[in-house]
């Protein structure tokens, strides 16, 4: 499997990091170091097995479904880069 | 007493509890140490008002007898740890002036247990790193030098700073966390004790997530007895992290008798890798002979996947980190990218993303991307869980077959220089957890030691690995190896 610039550019917008258009051939190429690395997977028979989930064997627990916690916008609010009257500010979303 | 930030912690519990010191007295020793030693770039957020206060209030309580193991001792916290009102970033640009307004729970029962925070420790950015190259804050320093020469070497990584502020003696102990390797890794490369605990033995809760199924804190100490020490004060079930155990925490310290007598212990023949320094070989025969003279059963054993778990590593770390780095968007904390005039809610997603990661965990978020997408989930990521499954049945079968504990080196090499690694591909990088990565993948408890100094006067580790669950008995072992060792060696001091 190779990754070629516009897969690369197509990775990047899924993962919402911006990549300048000059910058995708060096990223092209460090993901296709990495993948011919991951390759080797390939040689391994998995048949049958079944992919791990947890790696302890354990039920998770459940709380009781109550309010437990909550009252704390402001704390909330406190590392927001925008906030404005008890809110999320973020730039314009719907025309 | 002279030189109080040298003691370890049992040392100092012990001198704390005769009356023969005060808690103000080792932390001030401490940050004294601290200051003087800005050159390691470990301490990257100093408290000193939190750690006088603290200081006053542990010796209050040791006045009235009433004492718990951790009471008054000054210890480093890696930045990975949120801590309430204290800046927590994981070394991360897009966090610079995140101030959490909780603390995680293992700081707080360290907190609990009369322990003294001295400030935050440098580490690679959100963990992702062998070498502490990719914070924000600039490369951690290695106390160690080379006897010939003054290059800069690596504390390794991602617990870096705490690695480097253990062995400078700038505290008496410190916490890591382990994702990859992430404690034992850098204990190595700096002549210190580093455990990783069984997943689930610590709570993750208020830890940065990398990858959330394989993260784990653990203490970064001065002997195998503190580390016993401070594991017990980190350990325990949390409500609050569904993925943490409700198990008892067993007295680790008491555990340590050092009699190993008739345990057995596994030597791995896929670990013997190629091209692996001889220094590395000897050192691990050198361990061996030590434990069988204590007693032990020497076995070998074969763990057959050990060649596939890093490519599945790498998959995995990077899939998880993909989706637990999707929060750092500059909405709710953090960095937010300077718009321009018409830019939308996508542009500022994507220029606060750009801006605020560094190259590795850039590299990582798209690896993981790619491996989750619609075409790939199957072939990458699915398959990766399968080996991984395959990778936890080479231990289980080992350990039915009677192994107590498995003996490893820790890394493949010594500390190298800071910079060495930066025109290899990252790939290269990522071998250097090639010994500890299996350990997460199968969520056992790793625990790294000091063995030895190499031809050019730098620490070597060994690692050995243990049965779920059972750190006390991993400790006891480790303690046994570390009697046979004797492993004193400090770095020279030169900054």
């Amino acid at each position: 499997m190779s990754i070629d610039q516009n897969t690369a550019a197509k990775v990047a917008k899924l993962a919402r990091i911006k990549v300048e258009d000059d910058a995708l051939p060096a990223l092209a190429a460090e993901f296709n170091t990495i993948l011919d690395f991951i390759e080797q997977l390939n040689e391994v028979d998995v048949e049958g097995v079944e992919p791990m989930t947890s790696v302890t064997p354990q039920r998770l627990k459940r709380r009781v479904d109550e309010v437990n916690d909550g009252g704390q916008q402001d704390k909330v609010l406190a590392n927001a880069p925008d906030a404005r009257e008890g809110f999320f500010a973020v730039p314009k979303v719907v025309e | 007493m002279s030189d109080l930030n040298k003691l370890g912690l049992s040392e100092a519990r012990d001198a704390l509890r005769k009356g023969e010191t005060t808690s103000v007295e080792l932390t001030q020793a401490c940050l004294t140490a601290i200051d003087k030693a800005d050159a390691l770039n470990a301490f990257v957020h100093k408290t000193p008002e939190i750690a006088l206060e603290r200081a006053a209030a542990a010796d209050a309580r040791l006045k009235h007898g009433e004492a718990p193991a951790m009471c008054g001792l000054p210890v480093g916290i890696k930045d990975l740890f949120c801590t309430k009102g204290v800046a927590s970033q994981a070394a991360s640009k897009i966090l610079d002036g995140f101030v959490p307004e909780y603390e995680s729970t293992v700081s707080q029962q360290l907190a609990d247990n009369g322990a003294v925070m001295l400030g935050k420790l440098n580490m690679d950015e959100f963990a992702m790193g062998s070498s502490n190259e990719t914070s924000t804050y600039g490369n951690a320093v290695s106390p160690w030098r080379r006897s010939t020469e003054a290059t800069p070497l690596t504390p390794g990584g991602s617990s870096g700073g705490s690695a480097a502020a253990v062995a400078a003696d700038l505290c008496l102990a410190a916490t890591g966390t382990d994702t990859g390797g992430s404690i034992r890794q850098p204990a190595a490369f700096t002549g210190t004790v580093g455990i990783k605990p069984t997943y689930g033995r610590c709570s993750r809760w208020g830890v940065v997530a990398f990858a959330s199924s394989l993260d784990q804190a653990g203490p970064m100490t001065k002997s195998v007895r503190d580390a016993a020490i401070m594991l017990e004060a980190m350990s325990g079930h949390d409500p609050k992290d569904s993925t943490s155990a409700d198990l008892a925490v067993p007295n680790f310290e008491a555990m340590l008798t050092g009699d190993i007598r008739g345990k057995k212990i596994g030597i791995p023949k896929e670990y013997h890798m190629e091209g692996m320094p001889a220094e590395i070989e000897k050192l691990w025969a050198e361990g061996t002979a030590m434990l069988k003279a204590a007693g032990a059963e020497i076995v070998d054993i074969s763990l057959p996947h050990t060649k596939y778990a890093l490519p599945a590593y790498y998959v995995i770390a990077p899939a998880e980190a993909s989706s637990n780095l999707a929060r750092y968007d500059g909405v709710r904390y953090g960095n937010r990218a300077t718009l321009e005039a018409g830019d939308g809610i996508t542009e500022m997603y994507e220029k606060t993303r750009a801006q605020g990661f560094g190259d590795e965990v850039k590299r990582r978020v798209m690896v993981g991307t790619y491996v989750l997408s619609a075409g790939f989930y199957d072939a990458y990521y699915n398959r990766a869980r399968r080996v991984r499954s395959l990778i936890k049945k080479d231990f289980e079968n080992v350990f039915a077959a009677g192994v107590d504990a498995i003996l490893t080196p820790a890394t493949p090499s010594a500390a190298f220089g800071l910079g060495e690694m930066s025109d290899a591909d990252p790939v290269a990088m990522y071998l250097l957890d090639v010994f500890t990565v299996t350990v997460n993948l199968a969520g056992l408890p790793g625990i790294a030691l000091p063995a030895g100094l190499d031809s050019q006067g730098l620490p070597l580790g060994l690692q050995l690995i243990g049965r779920p669950w059972e750190e006390g008995d991993l400790l006891n072992t480790a303690y046994a190896l570390e009697q046979s060792t004797g492993f004193v060696a400090k770095p020279g001091k030169w900054w």
